[in-house]
């Protein structure tokens, strides 16, 4: 078996699968950083991604084209980010619930929208997923060519993301200013930001970017669209936010785990390993609630996380 | 320039508690307008099946108490929970966590005798969930992890735990499928209304729903978590052990949601099946909030739930309307109760300059 | 110092109501170029509500503003901003996480775009300290900086946004004398140059310090404006109340007995893992008031949470009636007969969401009296709860009033209340009248004084001055988690007491 494990195709699969199995929460924890960093909790996570992954898989069927695909799971990802900043930043209500009622109505509105467009057909419709794309030189590299630089585009896409996001929010004023509305909102007012313009926009950017990570998972990870293809993912990316400590590369080498172990499960089982692969889903579940529980020591959770901002609270 | 300002009002005279909930259920039902149409369904027909689907008849009559009662046992379960500020999400694991235990012991318990079987399986699943729900309590408590995503993760880990056990040691013998063996006769739930599935769960749960309004009201564990769930610092402060009061709200919180599971494999499936509940502990959560947490609210608006969701099978057959229109209301009344319960604390000002 | 004719500030009819609280009604106010104008008044006399409207945090009801002799219409900080008003909070407005120059410069425009330019924001930085003496090493974290360097980062924020027009909300609430010498040294060379600065406080002697005028709000209107030079502090204090000041109150002088608590080399460490307070020995006796002065932020706080059960301390030993106290329990605390009234009522004393009922029995409502096996019972606990709100007066709709909706002085009546019901023979009152008005605050003097006779243990721990020399038949100073030094309440000079809150030992 030890054998097995350091046979180099073994070992170039499971980084490839590491990096796919990642991508989708690596869209979503980025998303979710965005927003967080302004100071919103979005539980409505798992919801936009279902819807995302919903509308990717609608949008490309009928039009044939991958791409529109994309852009309309991220115009809804955008939509459902707003509806979210009108309930919790313009109308100020709790985030832990607004979230989850967008995820309800999230989910069911995608099941709801896929039945009526689909109907109950015996053999689910298919569409011609993304294909992996070698990159030039890289892919030719032994082992981690076909690992790393053997991906979809969508994961290149996310790669990028990761730094252009850290540049955004630790080098650009922009992002002093995101990161001032959610450490003290009450500073960011005072010196002219408009605490909830940035809110939502960093709500609906957030949400373009769920909605992405979602349509991953009909696009290019499957072909086609079942209830349970978000599975959680949401969630995670929402603890590998914590795990991260807020900071976009950390989250993504969180996502990296919850990707290996994804990934490395699959393989396990074909390679023989005789363990129930319900057992192996769940090691990602827990790993990351031990995670939690170490990081929750440290955590620098943004000050301004979960409060409403409103100016005349106080009476005088 | 029209400008709109939020701004704290009067507080609502008091029969606003039970007015606000009922508008807010029916500015859904208006609401729920908008996906019919898009489904294509006629307005007034549609409403009429969804109506009558539920209530029409007396076999209807029950089977929306029958699909009312996990709900209810839930809602409990996440009302229970919210009111100390357990954030509690986790509601869904937690049934299974009931039905998985009740399976185990339904299915091997043939041999004590009947009268004791099903006491035992209801303890037993309640004391299931209840357990599956104090470990986030603990990780919040003495390691502040927080709750919200310590549940939805549990969720998970006992989904995977279930089918584990479905494909392995619970498996029926002989069957490919994630199924259990059949539970003996003496822990089914008796059927108390012939030619029904009218079952003893239901009187279960509303028993829950007065002995939960009792605890909230009339004992001093009901004082201390509404003061948990209000100010815990302060609770700290007046000397409230603040560590204990959520444990023990998780441990009824999660046994409340047990029981649910165990009503559905004890009363329904008779088995344990992957798909034994359609995302009761999400709805639950629905139901707690637009109950405003408080256990009579619960039930009624675990009531109204189940009218949605029994009706619209009928709808979804005569009309044509997806069945999933039931999670679209849920999500929407869900988010009409938070437009409505904050009216009840602000109102817009609207500026002109 | 140069006035114009023409007033570079001119409020006028402002009016500003909250719900049924009227904040402001029909306010003038005037500022001139190159004057420090001080806004005197209470607490809740409307004085940052005013300023708030000048800032464009608030938005006014009525009336009209003009800055520099052109009226505007403010929206938001952002337009007050840019025409040159600027104002520091009595909570200071600053990221505790990030460092000096991510504070200053946040929401300002960059030379390289949307890129951060944090080379020549120091520059510019560097320049303005020296112009002003403002030393803040720009790459600390606001967390790790005093408060008086705190206050200085808040100035440099508003210099370097070209602000003439600064406004200060009570500014030495927090200085020890030091740093307030320092701050008014700040605040006469930016005038010097032309600027104008808005002085809020209730303090007096500072007042007439630093001030050129000075205008007297109270209750939400305009009483008095005059030049500091034409008027007096016993004037001043007049006008703010609208009543002679009731300077002292009626005491008997009382033999103290049998100590009531005892402190020995207590050591506590503060949320940052620093020194809050070293080896403290302090003792209170029956039929006594110890009246704890010092500046907030000494370790005072620190102190009453040690006592309150609310915190561990390092080492250390507290006797409360002779009887080892337990750390780290409220419950120990409650069970020790010790009443407790902690600085933050709201956030750490109330359930404010529940109703007066549910506060008065949070103590109790497991005692014998008020419940058996779990259950309560509802009739005595409501007799109880109205016999304590005939008792101490406390104004509301009634005990299942929500305790939201009642005002500052009877939030602090239902934590007198139910602290005191049980007649405790240790009273611990951590800042009691903060945030109070007269009345209120007299009412609360007059209980801790009869508190006292009925044979109770008082440590008074108050940053009110007025309050400690009032009430204290003896004096401690507390600075920097020490005692710098006693007197008997009767004798101590205030300047020796001055000079010890400032940590010099004479």
């Amino acid at each position: 078996m030890i054998a097995e494990f350091l046979d180099l195709a073994f070992i170039s699969g499971l980084m490839g699968a590491t990096m796919r199995m990642a991508t989708p929460i690596i869209f979503a924890a980025l998303g979710e950083i965005l927003t967080e960093r302004a100071g919103v909790l979005n539980l409505g996570i798992e919801g936009i991604m279902l819807m995302g992954a919903m509308t990717g898989f609608v949008f490309t069927y009928s039009s044939g084209s991958i791409w529109f695909g994309v852009f309309a799971a991220a115009c809804v990802g955008m939509l459902l980010g707003f509806l979210m900043a009108l309930l919790s930043v313009n109308l100020g209500l709790s985030q832990h619930v607004s979230g989850l009622g967008i995820t309800l109505f999230a989910t069911g509105l995608a099941m709801f929208i896929y039945r009526l467009h689909f109907g109950s057909p015996t053999v689910p419709p298919i569409i011609q997923p993304f294909k992996q794309v070698a990159l030039p030189v890289l892919s030719k590299i032994p082992v981690i060519g076909t690992g790393l630089f053997t991906q979809y585009t969508l994961t290149y896409i996310a790669w990028l993301l990761v730094p252009a996001l850290s540049i955004l929010l630790y080098k650009t004023t922009i992002g002093l200013k995101i990161r001032t509305v959610g450490e003290n909102p009450v500073v960011a007012d005072t010196v002219g930001v408009n605490v909830a313009l940035t809110r939502t926009l960093c709500l609906v950017a957030g949400g373009a970017l769920m909605g992405i990570g979602g349509a991953f998972l009909t696009l290019a990870h499957q072909n086609m669209f079942l209830i349970d293809v978000i599975g959680g993912r949401g969630w995670v990316a929402i603890a590998m936010v914590i795990f991260g400590n807020w900071n976009p590369l950390k989250a993504t080498i969180g996502a990296l785990i919850f990707g290996f172990l994804d990934g490395l499960q699959l393989r396990l089982q074909s390679i023989g390993v005789v363990l129930s692969f319900h057992l192996f889903l769940m090691i990602p579940y827990l790993l990351t609630i031990i995670a939690l529980i170490g990081v929750s020591r440290r955590a620098a959770v943004p000050a301004g996380l979960l409060k409403p901002y409103r100016r005349e609270e106080k009476g005088g | 320039m029209i400008r709109f300002r939020i701004i704290k009002r009067k507080p609502l005279p008091g029969w606003a508690k039970i007015v606000i909930p009922i508008a807010a259920i029916l500015a859904t039902l208006i609401l729920a307008a908008i996906p019919i149409l898009l489904a294509g369904g006629h307005l007034w027909k549609s409403y009429y099946y969804l109506f009558h689907g539920a209530l029409g008849t007396r076999y209807n009559l029950l089977e929306t108490f029958v699909k009312a009662s996990p709900l209810l046992l839930t809602g409990l379960a996440v009302a229970f929970a919210f009111r100390a500020k357990f954030w509690n999400i986790g509601a869904e694991g937690q049934l299974l966590a009931g039905a998985l235990t009740a399976t185990v012991l339904g299915v091997h318990l043939g041999s004590i005798p009947p009268v004791l079987v099903l006491p035992i399986v209801i303890i037993g699943g309640f004391l299931a969930g209840g357990l599956w729900a104090s470990i986030p309590a603990l990780l919040k408590t003495k390691l502040k992890v927080d709750d919200v995503v310590s549940t939805l993760l549990l969720n998970y880990v006992m989904i995977h735990i279930m089918g584990a056990l479905l494909f392995g040691p619970l498996q029926q013998p002989g069957s490919s499928w994630p199924r259990s063996s059949a539970i003996v006769e003496a822990a089914c739930y008796p059927i108390l209304m012939p030619r029904s599935r009218f079952h003893l769960g239901i009187i279960i749960s509303f028993v829950a729903m007065l002995i939960i309004w009792f605890i909230n009201k009339k004992t001093t564990f009901g004082y201390q978590a509404k003061a948990v769930g209000t100010n815990i610092r302060a609770a700290h402060f007046g000397g409230i052990n603040t560590t204990s009061v959520i444990l023990w709200t998780a441990l009824i919180s999660g046994g409340l949601a047990g029981l649910a599971g165990v009503g559905e494999l004890c009363a329904l499936q008779y088995r344990l099946i992957m798909d034994i509940s359609p995302g009761y502990g999400y709805s639950g959560i629905v139901i707690a909030m637009l109950g405003n947490l408080h256990p009579v609210g619960v039930l009624f608006s675990s009531l109204f739930f189940s009218v949605i969701i029994v009706g619209a099978q009928t709808m979804s057959r005569m009309t044509g309307v997806p069945t999933y229109i039931a999670e679209v209301i849920q999500g929407m009344a869900l988010m009409v109760m938070l437009i409505f319960l904050l009216f009840t604390e602000y109102k817009i000002k609207v500026q002109r300059k | 110092m140069g006035k114009n004719d023409q007033p570079v500030v001119r409020m006028s009819g402002i009016t500003k109501r909250f719900l049924d609280v009227t904040a402001n009604q029909d306010v003038s106010f005037e500022l001139h170029s190159g004057e420090i104008c001080a806004l005197l008044g209470e607490n809740g006399a409307g004085k940052t509500t005013l300023m708030n409207i000048l800032f464009g945090y608030y938005a006014c009801d009525a009336g009209e503003i003009f800055i520099k002799g052109e009226k505007v219409n403010l929206s938001a900080p952002k337009d007050a901003i840019s025409r040159g008003v600027g104002m520091i909070h009595q909570h200071f407005a600053l990221v505790a996480s990030q460092t000096v120059l991510e504070n200053i410069i946040v929401g300002t425009a960059s030379r390289k775009g949307i890129f951060l330019d944090l080379a020549s924001a120091r520059q510019a930085l560097v320049r303005l300290q020296e112009r002003f003496g403002l030393q803040i090493d720009p790459d600390a974290r606001v967390w790790t900086l005093s408060v008086g360097e705190q206050q200085k980062v808040e100035i440099l924020k508003a210099l370097y946004r070209d602000v003439d027009i600064l406004i200060m909300d009570e500014p030495t609430a927090v200085l020890a004398p030091a740093e307030t010498t320092d701050l008014f040294n700040t605040l006469r060379s930016l005038v010097k140059e032309g600027r104008s600065v808005v002085f809020i406080s209730h303090k007096l002697n500072e007042v007439m310090d630093i001030s050129d005028r000075i205008v007297v709000l109270r209750a939400g209107e305009v009483v008095a404006e005059s030049n500091t030079g034409e008027t007096n502090a016993r004037e001043l204090a007049n006008l703010m109340v609208g009543r002679e000041l009731l300077e002292s109150i009626e005491k008997t002088q009382l033999a103290p007995a049998d100590p009531v608590l005892n402190i020995r080399g207590l050591n506590v460490l503060n949320d940052k893992k620093l020194a809050a307070i070293t080896d403290l020995n302090l003792t209170v006796h029956q039929n006594e008031i110890l009246g704890m002065a010092g500046i907030s932020g000494n370790g005072q706080t620190e102190l009453s949470e040690v006592l309150f059960g609310m915190r561990f301390p390092v080492d250390g030993a507290v006797q409360v009636n002779d009887r080892p106290l337990k750390f780290g329990s409220p419950a120990a605390s409650i069970q020790s007969q010790m009443g407790r009234i902690p600085e933050d009522r709201i956030d750490t004393g109330l359930l404010m969401d529940l109703s007066v009922e549910e506060n008065l029995i949070l103590e109790n409502h497991s005692s014998a009296a008020f419940q058996t096996y779990g259950l309560m019972k509802s009739q005595k606990i409501r007799n109880f709860c109205e016999d304590l709100i005939r008792a101490y007066s406390i104004k509301t709709a009634g005990r299942d009033a929500t305790t939201k909706s009642l005002s500052g002085g009877n939030l602090q009546k239902v934590m007198l209340a139910r602290e005191l019901a049980g007649e405790p023979s240790l009273i611990i009152a951590s800042q009691p009248t903060r945030g109070l008005d007269v009345g209120a605050m007299e009412y609360i003097h007059q209980r801790l004084v009869k508190e006292r006779d009925r044979g109770a243990g008082i440590l008074l721990i108050s940053d009110d001055l007025d309050e400690i020399f009032a009430l204290s038949d003896r004096i401690v100073v507390f600075y920097e988690g020490k005692v710098m030094g006693e007197a008997p309440g009767a004798t101590a000079s205030r300047e020796q007491i001055g000079l010890w809150m400032s940590g010099v030992m004479a």
